[in-house]
Order: structure tokens, then C-alpha cells, then sequence
């Protein structure tokens, strides 16, 4: 008899700290302790607390372990699976009260979450349909199969509010209304798991965590829109995501929830997992679909839009993963719900990536309206080391920077927009006073200009250009007069591009010269980089009154940069020096500075 | 699968089998000692006795716990029962065939069994 289930996260993150490694261990230690029958190990998707793993939940009593090793795996087993004597020491800090132990649901990075595109992950395992049923799963397929025709189907999702949660933020009723009334001999349903925003993991986490939800709402979709096909274009390098997505396929064919006549309806629907090689441009619908049907991933014109003339010429959905992932929970639950939650425009909830200079790196998801603060210094837990908070990145390389001044902005889609950032797929990439906003746009710009697909000129040829000037900014070279031709090019490049990446691609200079302005004119006229960051603008210095001549920077330095007797100041070269900051780290006396 | 009634059977089966993920503070919790003592007095029979009683009456608002030792290692094994409201009520010297009675006496219908308890023992 099953009296207990450990519950391992096996997203990403905690995979990569070594996870599989501790369900090996926690697997033999419970086999040799005799307990096999009473404890059950659960493989789930990504519980969130990415900076905190390898985590994993002891049920019944709901303790959530750590950053646990293999090594505490038979002191868990002995303790408290055997015992009853819970590992005080693994537990997370924040679940640990005076005298008693604080549910996970009331700590501070999850107190004001509410999951519902992340509901199952971290909760079942993935590679089990019967769990995912268990929570309802394949009940909203069954009710909008039974109870409601398809036209009550599209005004449910539309009535939600729900927008596209890829970026566009377009309205996913809306989407599919379009798409229903055309007529044509195949309809397709697309699902967009090519999640290429640097730092954006959302889609990967769902596609791990709750691979169901996807199969089924697509079948949805399917139904809505008359379409019998699906497909998932998800990339290559989401090894997990697509072994699960592909063993939750399998099994929903071998339950009749995909195939012929689902579920007695007379409606049929099936699916199929389509690879992509991780280019960024194939995230663009258009591009993605050429992709699909074979060729280079190209965008391509629009009109036609895909609702007319998509995927193999005919009229397709193409829906964002984590858009998909509400529609269930929109069946069940109905509209109002969905609409009770977030802002006027922006219904529901959105998942955000949370990474940077922040304590709790992972994921989390909030409704629309929450504040970036609430995000940052609540659920993020702040920024590690008493730094400052300097800005926020949203929508990466298509997005912009919120300063600090706008931290107490509601996030949403037409705040965001407003001054001039993105929502984008959910990346919020936390900076702090050490980073050099200029280094930033710069960053993005690199991306872009490898990514751009090369069809359009203004793409091709002006992110290229823009990044040239953004170098000759951070390398000390830059006049006054760069920063107005940047300005002019970001406009041009943003209004002649073909697709959205294109006209997107100049957002995070754009959002820079809005709000840190003065950190341009500081390279150009002062030639200093005030984060001291930009390698050309800046030097290491030591200050010959505090060198104690211990020779210890000496031994570190990689190039041979500093030279000196023992027990003498030393000099550092700057002809030399590479500005790596070892020497700095190094340094016990605080002797070398960055000037 | 064919029917929306098939569907139905398998979540109610596969939500039977995860009801222990549900962390309900307004729970019954049976809380069996099991300490070095208790083990050695026979305490895993009897948790097991209790996790499968309780699944077999598909009692879901009833969590079965573990815990160290509380003292009395003469009486063990120990098992707590604390239903939300009421005073908590320990047996002592349980054994597996006790199980059923202590399910359905006090947790199904609110009547502790007092010959169980460790004050009556103590007598």
C-alpha cells in the first residue's frame, strides 16, 4: 500500500543539477530499505524554484526539500520516509516557521502566484496520462465534444479575453474565428514551441511539465476551427520536452483522446511533432510554417494570413504553447473566471522566466497587473549581494528595459507597450548598478544580427549596421552624431522590415536611448563607462599606497599584465592587460581598482 | 475509449491513487510513532494497516503520518489521531487487526475507542 510520494522535479533546470542522479539514489536507497510498497517516486515537470534545485516534495506532509545531493538521499529515506523524522536541515528556508513547517504555498515566491498554464508542472508526472487525467485532464476536450458546438467553443475562448501569449499578444477567439468560416479541404492546428528569447523558458517548462495539456487543447483548437491536423514545432535542443510530448501523443492515440472519432463525437483529430534547428526567425508564424513544410525558414508576406492561407496553403491556427496551456481551464472553468483575473485588456495570468541578478532565478507565473516590483523583491526575492535595482528586460531581444523609476509598473500588454517595451514570450531578465545598458543593447543586437534570416534588407543589412555603431560606442570611438543616426536607423530598420523580428529588432536600443540616454552621451563624451563594464573604456589600476607587494595578483594575472619586486608596489600594463578583473577579485587589500 | 463515462471511471480510479498529494490542513491526520521503538514494537504494520483501511474507504479527507518518538516507548506502538476541533486522542499498544475499528469508529463516526487509549491501557 502506497503510503507516500516523493515527488522529484524533473524540469530543466533541476535535471541539469543532477536530479536524475538523485531519483537513481532515492529509487535504490528506498528498494533497500524495504519500502517499496509504501513509497511511490514521481518524476514531475518544473516546479519553479529553479535556483533552489535539485527540489523534490514529500507527500503526505508536503515538505519541500532543496538543493538536495545524492549523498543526503539515505538520510531522507531513513528519517523520514522510514521514520517519520523530517530533514530539518534540506528543508527550504522559507518553509521553516518558529514551530512548525510552512506549506510551499504560503512562502513569498509562491504566495502571489497563480498557476494556471503551470498548474500540473511539478504536480503529476508527465509520462502518465492517468495523472493528468486525474486533474480533470481531457475533461474540457469532452465537454466541448458533448455539450458545445464549435461556434460556442470560440465564443468561450473569446469571451475569456485570452491573448496570444507568444508576444503579439493577439486574441486567440479572434484568431480562431477567422480561421473557422474559411472553407478548404484540410484545416491545420499549429502549435509554436520554438521558444528562442535568450533566458525564456516558459514553453519548454509546460511542454516538460504537463505535455498534455497541449495535445489536448490543440484538439480543441481543432474542433473549433474544423481542422484534423496538428502540429508541434518544437526545437531540436528541448531534448525532455520532446520525448514527452512524444510518449504523451502515444498514449492519448492508445486512449482514443487523439485519432478517429474521439471519444464516440465523430470528430477526428491526430498530431504530429515537427523539429526545428533552432533558428529564431522560424518563432515568426509564417517562417515557422515554411519550416513545417520543408523549406529554409523564411517569413513570408502577409496578406495572406495563415487563417486564409497557412501551413501547405491552407487556413491554419498557430498558437503559442503557453496560450494553448489556459485553454483547458477556460472550458472548465468558463470565461468569467478566466476574465476575473488581470487588467482591463489583459486577462488571466503570465508566466515569466525570471533570470539575472536575482536571489530566486526560475519560474513563475502571475496575474496580469501584477506590479515589476511585486515580481522582483517579492516573489524574486530581490537582488542577491544589496545591489541596486538599475532595470529590468522584458521580450528580449524583441523588448526593452524598464528603469527603475518604472518599477511600480502593472505589467501588462499595453503597459508595456506604452513605454516602449514588449511582453514578449516572458523573459524578465533582472540588472543591477554593475550593468552597462549600452553592453545590454549591444547584447541583443549580436543576437539579432546572427538570427536575421537574411530576406529583407532593412533586417539584414541595418541590424548589422546598428551593432557597428553600438561597437564603436562601447570601444570609446562615438560622436554625439552616432547616437543620432542610431536613433534614425532603429526607426527605419523597425518600419521596412518584413516580419517581426525585423520590426521588433531595434526595441532594445530604442528602450536604452529612452531611458539611459545619459549612459550614451557618457561613452561618447567622457569616453567612461559608468558601469564599468565596456572593456575599452576602462582600467585596472593599483593604488600603490594600499599594494603590500604580496605578489598574489602577479600569479593570477593570465597575460603577465603586472610586474613588480616583492614586497613593492606593482604596476599593472594596460597595453597588456585584458581587463578579465582576476587580479581584482584576488586582491586582499583592496589595492586594485576599475577606473 | 469511446465515452465521456469511460473517461470519467479512469480519473476517478487515478484520483484515488493521488489523494496523498493533497496537502489539506483541515485533514484528520493519524500520526503513527515511528521512532527505533516503535519500529521494533511493530509500528510499520500498523501505519500500513491505516494507509490501506483508509484507502479502502475512500476516506479523502484523511492524512496517514509518520513521527518520531514521544516518550512512552513502553506503549508503543503509538498512534495519534487529531480530528480538526476536537481534543487529540492517543492509542497505545495498537496492532494491525485494531486498525479497522479505530477507521471506523472514531474516524468515520466521531466515537473514539477508549479501550484503545492510553489512559485506559495505563489503568
Amino acid at each position: 500500500m502506497v503510503r507516500s510520494h516523493v515527488l522529484v522535479c524533473g524540469g530543466t533546470g533541476c535535471t541539469s543539477s543532477n536530479s536524475l542522479k538523485i531519483i537513481e539514489a532515492l529509487e535504490k536507497e528506498i528498494n533497500k530499505q524495504g519500502l517499496t510498497d509504501e513509497v511511490k517516486v514521481v518524476q514531475t515537470g518544473c516546479f519553479g524554484l529553479c535556483a533552489l534545485g535539485p527540489v523534490m516534495i514529500v507527500y503526505p506532509e508536503g515538505c519541500f526539500y532543496s538543493m538536495v545531493k545524492v549523498e543526503d538521499i539515505p538520510e531522507i529515506v531513513s528519517e523520514h520516509l522510514l521514520k517519520g523524522r523530517i530533514v530539518t536541515r534540506l528543508l527550504y528556508d522559507e518553509t521553516v516557521g518558529k514551530d512548525e513547517i510552512k506549506s510551499l504555498n504560503e512562502t513569498d515566491f509562491y504566495k502571489k502566484q497563480v498557476r494556471v498554464a503551470l498548474r500540473n508542472c511539478g504536480v503529476i508526472d508527465p509520462e502518465s496520462i492517468e495523472e493528468y487525467i486525474a486533474y480533470d485532464g481531457y475533461m474540457a476536450l469532452a465537454k466541448c465534444l458533448t455539450e458545445y458546438t464549435p461556434e460556442q467553443v470560440i465564443k468561450i475562448v473569446s469571451d475569456s479575453g485570452l491573448r496570444g501569449r507568444g508576444g503579439g499578444g493577439f486574441p486567440t477567439g479572434r484568431k480562431w474565428a477567422l480561421t473557422a468560416p474559411n472553407k478548404a479541404p484540410q484545416k491545420y492546428v499549429v502549435c509554436n514551441a520554438d521558444e528562442g528569447d535568450p533566458g525564456a523558458f516558459m514553453d519548454r517548462s509546460v511542454l516538460e511539465g504537463d505535455p498534455h495539456a497541449i495535445i489536448e487543447a490543440m484538439a480543441i483548437a481543432g474542433y473549433a476551427i474544423g481542422a484534423t491536423k496538428g502540429f508541434v514545432y518544437v526545437r531540436a535542443e528541448y531534448p525532455i520536452a520532446v520525448k514527452r510530448l512524444q510518449i504523451a501523443i502515444d498514449k492519448a492515440r492508445e486512449y482514443g483522446l487523439l485519432g478517429k472519432n474521439i471519444l464516440g463525437s465523430g470528430f477526428d483529430f491526430d498530431m504530429e511533432i515537427r523539429l526545428g534547428a533552432g533558428a529564431f526567425v522560424c518563432g515568426e508564424e509564417t517562417a515557422l510554417m515554411t519550416s513545417i513544410e520543408g523549406n529554409r525558414g523564411e517569413p513570408r508576406p502577409r496578406p495572406p494570413y495563415p487563417a486564409v492561407k497557412g501551413l501547405f496553403g491552407m487556413p491554419t491556427v498557430e498558437n503559442n504553447v503557453e496560450t494553448l496551456a489556459n485553454i483547458p481551464q477556460i472550458i472548465l472553468r468558463g470565461p468569467e473566471w478566466f476574465s476575473s483575473m488581470g487588467t482591463e485588456k489583459s486577462k488571466g495570468t503570465k508566466v515569466f522566466a525570471l533570470g539575472g541578478k536575482i536571489k530566486h532565478t526560475g519560474l513563475v507565473e502571475i496575474p496580469m497587473g501584477t506590479t515589476l516590483r511585486e515580481v522582483v523583491e517579492e516573489i524574486g526575492g530581490g537582488i542577491p549581494g544589496g545591489k541596486k535595482f538599475k532595470a529590468a528586460q522584458t521580450g528580449g531581444p524583441s523588448g526593452g528595459c524598464i528603469p527603475a523609476e518604472l518599477f511600480d509598473t502593472k505589467i501588462d500588454y499595453d503597459n508595456l507597450t506604452e513605454i516602449g517595451c514588449m511582453m514578449g514570450s516572458g523573459g524578465l531578465i533582472v540588472m543591477d548598478e554593475d550593468t552597462c545598458m549600452v553592453d545590454i543593447a549591444k547584447f541583443f543586437l549580436e543576437f539579432t544580427v546572427d538570427e536575421s534570416c537574411g530576406k529583407c534588407t532593412p533586417c539584414r543589412v541595418g541590424t548589422k549596421r546598428l551593432l557597428e555603431k553600438l561597437e564603436k560606442i562601447t570601444s570609446g570611438n562615438g560622436t554625439m552624431q552616432d547616437i543620432d543616426e542610431l536613433e534614425e536607423l532603429c526607426n527605419f530598420i523597425k518600419e521596412n522590415s518584413l516580419c517581426g523580428l525585423g520590426q521588433t529588432a531595434p526595441n532594445p536600443v530604442l528602450s536604452t536611448l529612452r531611458f539611459f540616454r545619459d549612459e550614451y552621451i557618457s561613452h561618447v563624451k567622457d569616453k567612461k563607462c559608468p558601469a564599468g563594464v565596456c572593456k575599452s573604456l576602462m582600467s585596472y589600476v593599483i593604488i600603490a599606497d594600499k599594494c603590500k607587494g604580496c605578489t598574489a595578483c602577479v600569479r593570477v594575472c593570465p597575460v603577465g599584465a603586472i610586474s613588480g619586486s616583492v614586497k613593492q608596489p606593482h604596476v599593472i600594463d594596460d597595453s597588456k592587460c585584458i581587463k578579465c578583473g582576476a587580479c581584482m577579485e584576488k586582491c586582499k587589500f583592496g589595492a586594485i581598482v576599475k577606473q | 475509449m469511446k465515452t465521456l463515462a469511460e473517461l470519467e471511471a479512469i480519473r476517478d480510479k487515478a484520483r484515488e491513487k493521488m489523494n496523498i498529494r493533497n496537502n489539506n490542513s483541515e485533514a484528520i491526520r493519524v500520526v503513527v510513532g515511528m521512532a527505533t521503538c516503535g519500529i521494533a514494537a511493530g509500528a510499520r504494520p500498523v501505519l500500513n494497516a491505516f494507509a490501506e483501511e483508509v484507502a479502502k474507504r475512500r476516506l479523502e479527507n484523511v492524512v496517514v503520518n509518520q513521527t518520531g518518538c514521544i516518550g512512552m516507548c513502553q506503549f508503543e506502538p503509538i498512534v495519534e489521531v487529531l480530528v480538526p476541533g476536537h481534543e487529540k486522542v492517543t492509542y497505545a499498544k495498537v496492532t494491525p487487526d485494531k486498525v479497522a475499528r479505530i477507521v471506523v469508529d472514531h474516524i468515520v463516526n466521531g466515537n473514539p475507542v477508549m479501550e484503545y487509549t492510553i489512559g485506559h491501557i495505563m489503568k
